[in-house]
């Protein structure tokens, strides 16, 4: 993984001397409430409903098992003894206090971590693609391109101050695993008809209260302009974007209000004159950035596991796990394992300080001291050998990281919500946690098989419920906490946006819901197709015909 | 009087910020900087007066100065909230585009943790808020030394001077 440079550890520490400063200045009354708030959330921290939040960077998912063992110790010294890995493949801990933010930037530091744009009106945490370097279907390893992406954003000093916050997803996969078409810049990598490289680039996708899918403006980006490119989308962005209604403030309401094509023009006409400038990346520069990202010292395996094969035929329980959680890695002997942390009873994402440093153990002992988070909250051993993942799965299943579910229906995505955070219009873990004690049989959920269900805790969408197979989304109504169920959203390369199914539902009617909808599917569904392909079928009227006809 | 900052110190400011005006009779005589709406209706005439800059709102395109950058000694670009991150983008395009070489100034809502990032989009005069101080202000010219990105201020992104 990349690691930091003098020059890299200077810009961070001085990024944590910055701030400790003006926390004090906050705290002497220097600074008034209105002037710090944007310095803080550009490093991180809310100001919630118990207390800050702090959100920490994990970029582009990649995480050390050192990195690992200091989130544990920060959030048992500073916090409750837990963090939440969130949608943006970053970790957040509910419970820091404001005068001690400083100290926790200054232990991340000592580790080459930092929360610098995690949140505020500026560039975030560049996501990729989990299975990054170990995936079959690559066309290149996005990382080198990722943390590229991630220096030149890091206190970009024209884009501070956007009108709100931009989010970049770059792949080098040909089967999307970012949610690329719902970023405001996703970049796709490809190859044109001579062999060069370059990104397709999709802009004003995104989720929140106008969820959009990302548009093309242009087919072929040469690789090496990509920062002058994506320069220009932001001036215009910037000069363009709405700042009257911060509701109508992301790029996809002026890339919609311009239209993509008047949008892309304005793109191409900056482009123009900052193309082959010094901002070009030189071939050199990608080469340094690749040699972090190298092949491990894997062993030489001739074939596939036996033994693993036989451990699959010997027990249903292991076999199940290695159906759903464990992935076809890019040489033969090896398997990328997916950790879930999504337990029925536990809030999906959250990782007690125990449970980090065990992780760490085991990404030591198994994959080469690596893990990664994924935007669906889950973690990933990437490089585990074939032979080890009897005994892996063995370790995991004390752990409460082995349940078989690695995108059923139990897997669910889920913001902190109500609980926690303070937009929030409803509560969601409970409601997470009574879908899946009704849906327990796991039987039953094989047998449904892929199905994605993501819920939100109001508009803001941080639990991805626009894109989910099934979304939940909670709503406020006279101060009472409802939801509103939708149907047929998915990410990935078919990524489309779910449609609401109609009125609103309160807490306790949701599991009966989800019930409702999943009988339609069970009932009317032809030979292997998968919910969102029935759903794509049928439309939403016969799910909406059965779920009101049983309420009302 | 809002205090300048200028070549990393305090200074006086020879220049009276005009933020509204209609006639040009009313122009007060010294060195003025006039909106640009002023500036386009009155150009000639003022041109002729001499000792007088323009300055830019969020809203103005900097482009309507593409005849003027030689002729203007001061440019300044108005933050009338310093969450409003237009006129970043307004310099660099001054700077960069127009290459404007004159005195860039930032005006309004102007403090010292944005210095740095003003810095490196092109500004390298800095109208600090009246009620702030100044010489306290300076100090946030060197919250960094210098970051990866290209900008106006460094072309040479990081990665082409390591």
């Amino acid at each position: 993984m990349y690691r930091y440079d003098d020059f890299d550890q200077t810009l961070v520490n001085r990024r944590v001397a910055q701030f400790r400063d003006q926390t004090q200045r906050f705290l002497r009354g220097e600074l008034t409430e209105d002037e710090f708030r944007p310095l803080r959330l550009e490093n991180g921290l809310y100001i919630q409903k118990h207390a800050p939040m702090l959100r920490v960077a994990i970029p582009y998912g990649l995480v050390s098992a050192k990195q690992l063992r200091m989130l544990a110790h920060i959030s048992r010294d500073y916090d409750r003894g837990y963090g939440h890995f969130t949608t943006r493949q970053n970790i957040q801990f509910n419970w820091p206090r404001l005068e001690d933010v400083p100290e926790i930037l200054a232990l991340l530091a000592s580790v080459e971590m930092h929360a610098i744009q995690t949140s505020g009106n500026c560039v975030r945490n560049t996501t990729t693609d989990p299975y990054a370097g170990v995936a079959r279907d690559e066309l290149i390893d996005p990382r080198p391109w990722a943390e590229l992406v991630r220096q030149w954003s890091t206190i970009h000093p024209e884009f501070a101050f956007l009108p709100r916050k931009f989010k970049i997803a770059v792949t080098g996969a040909t089967h999307d695993r970012t949610a690329l078409l719902v970023h405001d810049i996703g970049a796709q990598a490809v190859r044109n008809d001579v062999g060069d490289l370059g990104f397709r680039v999709f802009v004003g996708g995104g989720q929140g209260r106008t969820p959009m899918i990302g548009h093309e403006i242009r087919e072929f980006l040469p690789a090496a302009e990509i920062l002058n490119y994506f320069d220009a989308i932001l001036r215009v962005y910037n000069l363009h974007g709405r700042r009257d209604n911060k509701y109508k403030a992301r790029i996809k309401i002026i890339v919609k209000e311009m239209t993509p094509a008047v949008f892309a023009q304005q793109v191409e006409a900056e482009w123009d004159k900052v193309k082959g400038g010094p901002g070009t990346v030189p071939d050199a520069e990608i080469s340094r950035l690749s040699k972090f990202f190298t092949d491990p010292p894997y062993r030489e395996y001739a074939r596939d596991s036996i033994a693993y094969r036989a451990a699959i035929a010997d027990s249903r329980p292991f076999s199940r796990w290695a159906e759903r959680n464990v992935k076809p890695h890019k040489r033969k002997g090896y398997a990328i394992v997916t950790l879930s942390l999504k337990k029925t009873g536990t809030p999906p994402g959250d990782a007690t300080a125990e449970q980090l440093e065990a992780i760490a153990d085991l990404a030591d002992q198994y994959s080469f001291g690596e893990v990664r988070v994924t935007h669906e909250q889950n973690l990933v051993l990437a490089d585990v050998v074939q032979n080890d993942l009897h005994t892996l799965w063995v370790r995991l299943k004390e752990l409460g990281f082995a349940t078989p579910h690695i995108g059923l229906l139990t897997d669910i995505v889920c913001c902190p919500g109500g609980d926690f955070c303070s937009l929030a219009n409803a509560k969601s873990i409970p409601i997470a946690e009574a879908i899946q004690r009704r849906f327990d049989d796991l039987d039953y959920l094989y047998d449904l098989g892929d199905l994605e269900l993501n819920m939100s805790g109001c508009m803001n969408a941080c639990g991805h419920h626009h894109v989910g197979n099934i979304g939940i989304l909670g709503v406020d109504k006279n101060g009472e906490e409802w939801y509103q169920i939708s149907i047929g959203g998915a990410q990935g390369n078919e990524a489309s946006l779910g449609k609401v199914i109609g009125p609103s539902f309160a807490a306790h009617e949701v599991p009966d819901v989800i019930v409702r909808l999943i009988d339609v599917y069970v009932e009317t569904r032809r030979d292997d197709e998968r919910f969102i392909e029935t759903v794509r079928r049928l439309g939403i009227a016969p799910f909406k015909e059965r779920v009101y006809a049983a309420t009302h | 009087m809002p205090q300048l900052i200028k070549n990393r110190a305090v200074v006086d400011d020879r220049w009276t910020l005009v933020r509204e005006t209609a006639d040009f009779a009313d122009l007060p005589a010294g060195p003025q900087i006039v909106p640009l709406a002023f500036w386009l209706a009155h150009r000639d005439a003022l041109i002729r007066r001499g000792e007088v800059g323009v300055w830019l709102a969020p809203t103005d395109d900097p482009k309507a100065l593409v005849a003027d950058v030689g002729a203007l000694p001061v440019i300044a670009v108005d933050f009338p909230q310093f969450t409003d991150g237009r006129g970043y983008s307004i310099a660099r395009i001054l700077r960069d585009h127009l290459q404007f070489k004159g005195e860039l100034r930032a005006i309004g809502d102007v403090l010292r943790d944005q210095l740095f990032a003003l810095a490196e989009c092109g500004f390298d005069a800095f109208a600090i808020r009246a009620d702030r101080d100044a010489e306290a202000a300076l100090a946030g010219l060197d919250d960094f030394a210098t970051i990866y990105a290209s900008t106006s201020r460094t072309p040479q992104p990081w990665f082409r001077r390591r």
